[in-house]
């Protein structure tokens, strides 16, 4: 231990105080902590649980469960290459081999000098101007080997992140098409004073007509859900607002929190009136982080001019004012109750549900979640009225949708349609040409063949939380299905058994096909696991896992079959694979080091 | 009047807030689970009592009976998911039950007989779990875990201690124990707490005592889980 630097307890100190010292606190206390030394080494766990008077074994259970929180030395320059599928396309493993390559190191090892440490991380939701990387929390898009290059220069030379070339962290909003709600230029407090003259019920009432439903991808019906929670018993109530944007493939939330927060944080207060809630939170995925900055200064000048905080607009009973919570990721908090926990400074693991949240969410109170996307529609609605925004759309989805168009395209960004169009129109105007399949609603959702480019998007026919992937002929489908896999696996809580190991298997099968030793038995092996993951799995992460492979294997069964070898079992087992690391360690790779296949020795 | 559900095609009585599984094993019914414990609140995570009710795959220890639900639980469609659920469970530990203490009273073991699981069917995942044996009348042996946290909520929600939590994520996920070292000596475990004798695999173990009762003649050798449990319900 005499090798770890003494804890800075001063300021771990200064973190706690000014988190009142609460144990819901306890993950934004470790990430603030963990910025002292880039890592959280052992005893700063051992302090933090003796302040905050909890278990030890539960800081450390917390620690370890989130992929930004580290307990083992990182670099001093800590880089993630974002790994979506779209990333991948663009080159992103080639540009992180060259790195790596330039700065002596493996991914995922730490360098002798404990400079730099570079690994891969889930999407980072920059799919629109990939490939992405995370530089300590701080985005860059565009990457090219010329960027690659000037990256390991600077990297070298330890110049701080704050002295790189600007343009470097402009993060663009690439906005395709606007309709009703990117087209919408409110004055802050305009809806809000609409609603507060409606009257509480009066307001709800509007919400109810409008037809909203949730854009996270799930459809309920927003005015039950606010009802709900409004009927329900507990104080305080709370509004929470979903940002954990973690789909991969989707990046609308990015957007609208970028250049649209007061539209969001308008909408919470608005949910706040609607419920009663005095509470609010903002749980931002820890990938966007960086637009932490500017969204605090649109609360304060919120909080400045009224509304938020006590009597907003004058209202004798109208107190709301909203925290931003920071996740560091995990994509399974998008999950409600999973990001409840979190939010509670708890490991992100899905509840068992009954009770919903609307009626025992946060702290056992009742709670609102809401998709920012949600959020920023009752603006809408406030405005122009519940019937107005039932008008566009279909009769079963009302309004628009946020699309984040990525992959093999002339023109990825943001494109709001009213509901109903279909995908056809949408690979026309972003200039796709030889389109083989659309992912639609990222790795969760649904994989689109050329025959149902008719079908649209909406509620009662294609849902999605916004995520459109195009992948043109060159691509294999196979490779999209093992990418979504991989993911699954990574990020699955590992609470219930189907989908931790379920979800790890399924990553096996996989990289056994694809490594040439797939067999006819495979596919069945295959087939069963994505059944009991469909049917036994605790939250949606686990029974969407399969979804990649049970519509890839449905509609693109050859990408499967060209890598059977034509047997009805292979072992996984590879005996030349196996001597990976006894070459390694004697730096051979000449053909003596190899082991010959029985096929090869026949010949 | 009494309400009931359809288990199997069999009536099954039951009162409000009671669960599918509590309902059924009253009645005389056996649902399988390893994480549930009827002295403390569903947990949910071992999915081996998953039931079919009203179409839909639920768990049963977690989900509330309703008035006239049909529960499908003892066909050869749940019964495969089960065993399938076990093979999992076997695959990603490390558990040789011919050298393992606890063979013969593990109810991994015990269910794996019950579902007539004959081989583990997928690849092993062979994970390196060392053995804790700091502790002067406990052992630790992680190889076994099944993550049911019994033994993380008897020591939080029983014993007052906490001694145990688990750390890491999906497939990396493990049991650790309240200590900056990592070691269970350096806890304020003891062998008379309840988390000491909870656990239903061969991970919390008492030193100093190695095949008392010769295998062949232990709790699960002379008796089915199935019949055991209803066995305890009646009483």
């Amino acid at each position: 231990m005499s090798t770890l630097p003494a804890t800075p307890t001063a300021a771990l100190d200064g973190i706690l105080q000014r988190h009142g010292h609460y144990p819901t606190e306890l993950l934004q206390i470790l990430i603030e902590a963990q910025d002292l030394e880039g890592w959280l080494p052992a005893p700063t766990l051992t302090y933090l649980a003796q302040a905050l008077h909890i278990p030890r074994s539960r800081v450390e259970g917390v620690a370890g469960f989130y992929s930004f929180l580290y307990t083992q030395p990182v670099g001093r320059y800590r880089v993630l290459f974002s790994d979506n599928i779209t990333d991948r396309m663009l080159g992103n493993t080639e540009l992180m081999d060259a790195l790596c390559r330039k700065l002596w190191i493996e991914p995922g090892k730490l360098s002798e000098d404990g400079l730099v440490s570079i690994t891969t991380t889930s999407c980072t939701g920059l799919c629109d101007q990939g490939p992405g990387m995370l530089v300590n929390g701080r985005a860059i898009g565009q990457l090219t080997h010329r960027r690659i290059n000037e990256i390991a220069e600077m990297i070298r030379q330890q110049r701080p992140l704050d002295l790189w070339p600007a343009e470097y962290f402009q993060i663009s909003d690439n906005i395709r098409r606007k309709d009703s709600l990117l087209n919408l230029d409110m004055k802050p407090g305009a809806a809000l004073s609409a609603v507060v003259e409606m009257g509480r019920e009066g307001w709800l009432q509007e919400v109810q007509k409008s037809n909203l439903r949730g854009r996270g991808g799930a459809g309920f019906a927003t005015a039950v859900k606010w009802a709900s929670a409004r009927n329900a018993a507990g104080e305080p109530k709370v509004i929470v607002c979903n940002a954990d944007e973690g789909e991969p493939g989707t990046f609308k939330d990015r957007v609208l929190l970028n250049s649209y927060a007061d539209l969001v944080f308008e909408g919470m207060t608005l949910a706040a009136w609607a419920v009663g809630a005095s509470e609010g939170f903002l749980y931002l995925r820890g990938e966007y982080r960086y637009l932490l900055p500017l969204l605090e200064a649109v609360l304060a000048r919120r909080r400045e001019a009224g509304l938020l905080g006590r009597h907003i607009l004058h209202e004798p009973c109208f107190d709301f004012d909203i925290r931003i919570h920071l996740g560091a990721g995990a994509y399974v908090c998008g999950e409600e109750t999973a990001l409840i926990e979190s939010l509670e400074g708890k490991r992100g693991t899905p509840r068992i549900r009954p009770p919903f949240p609307v009626t025992k969410g946060y702290l056992g109170r009742p709670t609102v979640v809401n998709n920012v996307e949600t959020l920023a529609k009752t603006c809408l609605i406030a405005l122009g009225g519940g019937e107005a925004f039932a008008a566009s759309g279909t009769a079963q989805s009302a309004g628009t949708k946020l699309l984040s168009i990525s992959g093999d395209c002339a023109e990825p960004g943001i494109y709001e349609y009213p509901f109903g169009v279909p995908i056809a129109r949408i690979l026309e105007d972003c200039g796709a040409s030889d389109t083989q399949a659309v992912q639609v609603g990222g790795a969760a959702g649904v994989c689109l063949a050329g025959y149902e480019f008719q079908r649209r998007i909406a509620y009662e026919d294609v849902p999605t939380a916004g995520a459109f992937m195009i992948f043109d002929g060159t691509r294999d489908l196979f490779d999209v299905a093992r990418a979504f896999v991989h993911f699954f696996a990574h990020e699955s809580c590992g609470f219930c058994t189907p989908c931790r190991v379920g979800t790890s298997l399924l990553q096996g099968f996989m990289d056994k096909l694809a490594d040439g030793h797939g067999a006819k038995a495979d596919l069945a092996d295959i087939d069963w696991l994505d059944r009991l993951l469909k049917n036994a799995s605790h939250c949606g992460l686990g029974s969407a896992a399969p979804n990649p492979v049970i519509d890839t294997l449905q509609k693109f069964r050859p990408a499967y079959e060209r890598r059977l070898v034509s047997l009805d079992f292979e072992p996984a087992f590879d005996l030349d694979a196996a001597l990976a690391e006894a070459r390694q360690l004697t730096a051979r790779d000449d053909p003596g080091a190899h082991l010959q296949t029985h096929e090869e020795e026949e010949k | 009047m009494t309400k009931q559900f359809l288990l199997d095609g069999q009536p099954v009585p039951f009162e409000d807030g009671q669960t599918i599984l509590e309902a059924a094993r009253k009645a005389g019914h056996y649902i399988p689970s390893l994480c549930w414990h009827q002295d403390f609140p569903p947990h949910g995570s071992c999915k081996l009592c998953i039931v079919k009710a009203a179409g839909r795959h639920v768990s049963a220890c977690a989900t509330p009976a309703k008035e006239g639900w049909e529960v499908e639980s003892n066909t050869p469609e749940m019964n495969g998911e089960r065993r399938g659920l076990l093979q999992m469970l076997f695959v990603e530990g490390n558990h040789f039950c011919p050298s393992c203490e606890k063979s013969g009273n593990c109810e991994l073991q015990a269910l794996g007989y019950e579902y007539e699981m004959l081989t583990p069917r997928f690849r092993h995942f062979f994970p390196e779990r060392p053995v804790d044996a700091s502790h002067p009348d406990m052992l630790l042996d992680f190889n076994r875990c099944i993550f049911c946290e019994l033994c993380v909520r008897a020591s939080r929600d029983v014993d007052g201690k906490s001694v145990f939590a688990l750390t890491g994520r999906g497939i990396h996920k493990h049991l650790t124990v309240n200590a900056e070292s990592g070691r269970l000596a350096d806890t304020d475990f003891s062998k008379d707490d309840l988390a000491a004798r909870i656990c239903p695999v061969g991970v919390i173990l008492p030193k100093g005592r190695g095949f008392a009762v010769p295998i062949g003649e232990r709790t699960f050798d002379t008796e089915t889980i199935r019949s055991k449990t209803l066995k305890e319900e009646e009483s």
